[in-house]
């Protein structure tokens, strides 16, 4: 594949893309062109580096040399500096917080502690090549598996490995296949689950964006181990870039005898087709994805019967998650030892966390299990953003709870996320600081809740629905100290009512936040008060006389006339007229206005 | 939820015919048909549901029920310029609450509807798996990312 002397990927994750990176991409190999040198260096679209708040992200190997928020523009001088001169093009470079620019990849301290096997492609192979994924050992270990191995050895390498899914349950991947093995029937199904659904994280998006080959091989490879012949994706219409490269993806392995009747001349048919969700949180259960598929409402059904008994069409029917997908050919090349190597006692490998919310590099990484909170967000993530503190990561999304400055020291895994209160879901990690109100977060994960809940189960349609309303009565400040203990008890009967996992963990954001913020519910229902000043009912703006030089700017904004003072004399506002709207705070130029 | 009355030509008939065979007429293909039916009409009233059921051979209550259930779907038309606030953890903790609000007041309109005359309709949704660059809005198919409400007028102003 090397023939070309130079190559130059360019990220086309969403986040880049959205900024341009595809007429990045025209204005690079026009420059290219005009100096003849389109046969020598090869301009790719590569999958997400996982630096999305720096994008587009520019990549040019051999060396490594990173250029972050590069625009359309740059194009010239990259090409005519650094390609034809070998100069670096110094403004382009990434800066560090201290200031120091890294131009290597390996140099960015994003990099350090990071260790990718999920995203071992992504951001390295041009996603819509299935040569260069050959290249990269794509599909050599659904050969190995074809030519040496019985099902069952698979399994067991699977089993060995301690690989648990991804998607957030942490079931053990390879008895889940041991299950579906032993189930014989005429027809089986492998279902990848791409239904990425939790707000923040996105890591599934990236893999199928560039690295879409891996996740057809394991599929395959688990089609083999599984002894069934037909494989469905099932993916959210709301990802079309995903959906075209997979399309593509499978189209070319077809070619290629890699999908298809006798895959390899081994004799072992295998096919992948592709069912899209229409945005349903709760498709993400198993069950209820199988429905989806079938055409219904993705309605759950209580388990047993497991999928791997009765799942689509009746038949059994083994679900992974994209994430454990793409854990499978590693295992099978390097072996279950070299996959167990890492990680804690109960969680072996790694995980992708999307990063997100109050921090400083927002994107993609893949960490060993058992990296600490604090490795996450002060050394990878780059720490707070405009230097705040500090408060609270969400993890598991509307699933999940939330860590507190006390679990920053905690080894992340199954089990230790779960025991603090959270989970791992699907790994989006969304970051708080000072200023996010705790309560109001726990109201946000109900509202969706409530819109998400299918409806089947009154626990989670009604019981969901009163806790938002409670919590909506807190944050008008008509709460009281009764109402805290009747959040709680709901909560438990809720999770332990509900029939499916959405509303088992549904009250989680509540529980979590009344665990480790309840001197802020507090706040809310016998002072009134919102501590981080974001519920709009409980604040009152404020002048603080000594700091007011009589502008007259906030009067002069204030779209209700809520304020008075005369002329270079402190102002005053009347809190029964203000709306807070915050006019006059971003107005004024003296810090004199507050909130309290 | 009430829909507006329409009357389908013979061509638009023909048209959701020819997608329910693409598909095989199999009851399974449901959301796919519903897929590509909403990709060429834009939306989904009863009207072309009834030719969908006629053809898959299922109940119109079911495909009404699979209808409502998918946030995805819609039977009421969208605006020419489609304005979607990404409500996602990542876009809220930044703030794309106020933008929406802002978007709110600037065209008079709650989410889930349409201005009167069609150009802008409002919606939020959850994740475009940009975060980022959060707060995200997307009209139509451009994406804008880090808004701040005192962006909005411009962002309108595009489409003047």
């Amino acid at each position: 594949m090397a023939r070309e002397k130079m190559q130059i990927l360019i990220c086309g994750g969403t986040s880049c893309s959205d900024k341009q990176s595809e007429a990045l991409a025209d204005n690079l190999k026009l420059e290219l062109e005009a100096n003849a040198l389109e046969n020598d260096i090869k301009v790719v679209r590569s999958g997400c580096f996982g630096l999305c708040n720096l994008g587009p992200v520019v990549k040019i190997v051999p060396g490594d040399v990173m250029y972050v928020k590069v625009t359309p523009d740059d194009a010239r001088e990259i090409v005519s500096e650094h390609i034809m001169k070998g100069n670096k093009v110094e403004r382009l470079l990434y800066k560090d917080p201290s200031g120091k620019t890294k131009s290597a990849e390996k140099e960015l301290s994003v990099y350090k502690k990071q260790l990718r096997i999920v995203l071992r492609n992504c951001g390295i192979i041009d996603p819509e090549n299935i040569e260069e994924a050959i290249a990269h050992d794509a599909y050599e270990a659904l050969g190995k598996v074809l030519t040496e191995m019985k099902p069952l050895e698979v399994i067991k390498i699977i089993k060995d490995s301690g690989l648990r899914g991804r998607g957030g349950g942490g079931f053990p991947t390879g008895l889940k296949w041991e299950i579906a093995y032993k189930n014989k029937s005429d027809e089986k199904f492998v279902v990848c689950n791409a239904d990425e659904g939790d707000p923040g994280a996105f890591m599934d998006r990236s893999v199928l964006e560039g690295d879409p080959h891996a996740i057809l091989e394991a599929m395959a490879i688990c089609g083999y181990s599984i002894e069934a012949h037909k494989g469905l994706i099932y993916i959210r219409a709301e990802y079309p870039l995903a959906v075209a490269r997979l399309k593509t993806a499978i189209s070319q392995a077809r070619e290629y005898g890699l999908l298809g009747k006798d895959i390899m001349g081994t004799g072992f048919d295998f096919d992948i087709d592709i069912r899209y969700g229409a945005g349903a949180f709760v498709c993400g259960e198993e069950t209820a994805l199988i429905h989806s598929m079938e055409g219904m409402r993705g309605e759950p059904t209580v388990k047993p019967p497991f999928p791997a008994e009765s799942g689509f069409m009746g038949k059994p029917t083994n679900v992974n998650n994209v994430e454990t997908f793409a854990c499978i050919s590693p295992i099978i090349l390097k072996g279950a030892s070299w996959f167990s190597a890492t990680g804690t006692e109960k969680s072996k490998g790694t995980k992708v966390f999307a990063l997100a919310g109050k921090i400083n590099n927002v994107g993609l990484i893949e960490v060993p299990m058992g990296t600490t909170l604090r490795e996450v967000i002060f050394e990878i993530g780059g720490g707070i953003r405009k230097g705040k503190k500090f408060k609270a990561a969400q993890t598991g999304g509307p699933s999940g709870g939330c860590l507190t400055e006390k679990h920053l020291d905690t080894p992340i895994d199954f089990d230790n996320l779960t025991a603090a209160g959270s989970m791992m879901g699907s790994g989006g990690l969304i970051v708080m600081d000072e200023d996010d109100c705790m309560v109001s977060v726990a109201k946000f994960f109900l509202e969706f809740t409530v819109e998400e809940s299918c409806g089947k189960c009154s626990p989670c349609r009604i019981g969901n629905k009163r806790l938002h309303e409670l919590l909506e009565h807190i944050t008008k400040g008509k709460g009281t100290l009764a109402d805290l203990d009747r959040l709680k008890n709901m909560s438990y009967v809720i999770k332990d009512t509900s029939l499916c996992g959405l509303g088992q963990s549904s009250p989680n954001p509540v529980l979590s936040t009344l665990e480790n913020f309840r001197d802020e519910y507090e706040a809310h229902v016998t002072v009134k008060k919102c501590p981080a000043g974001k519920c709009k009912d409980l604040m009152e703006y404020f002048i603080i006389a000594a700091n007011c030089v009589g502008c007259t700017a906030c009067a002069r904004v204030c779209p209700v006339g809520a304020i008075t003072g005369e002329r270079k004399e402190p102002h005053f506002i009347n809190p029964s007229i203000c709306i807070k709207c915050g006019a006059c705070m971003e107005k004024c130029k003296f810090d004199a206005i507050i909130i309290q | 939820m009430s829909s507006i009355k329409i009357e389908l030509r013979q061509e638009d008939v023909n048209k959701i015919k020819e997608i329910c065979a693409s598909f095989n007429n199999d009851p399974q293909e449901l959301i796919n048909v519903l897929h590509k039916c909403q990709e060429h009409f834009g939306y989904l009233p009863a009207e072309i549901q009834e030719v969908v059921s006629q053809e898959l051979v299922i109940p119109v209550a079911k495909i009404y029920g699979v209808i409502t259930f998918y946030s995805f779907f819609t039977m009421t038309p969208k605006g020419k310029h489609p304005i979607s606030i990404c409500m996602g953890t990542a876009c809220y903790v930044r703030g794309a609450e106020k933008v929406l609000d802002e978007f709110k007041k600037e065209l008079g309109l709650q989410v889930g509807q349409t201005t009167k005359d069609g150009k802008f309709s409002l919606s939020s949704l959850r994740c475009v798996g940009a975060c980022g660059l959060a707060p995200v809005v997307m009209v139509g198919d451009k994406t804008y990312g880090r808004v701040a409400p005192d962006d909005v007028r411009n962002i309108l102003k595009e489409y003047e």
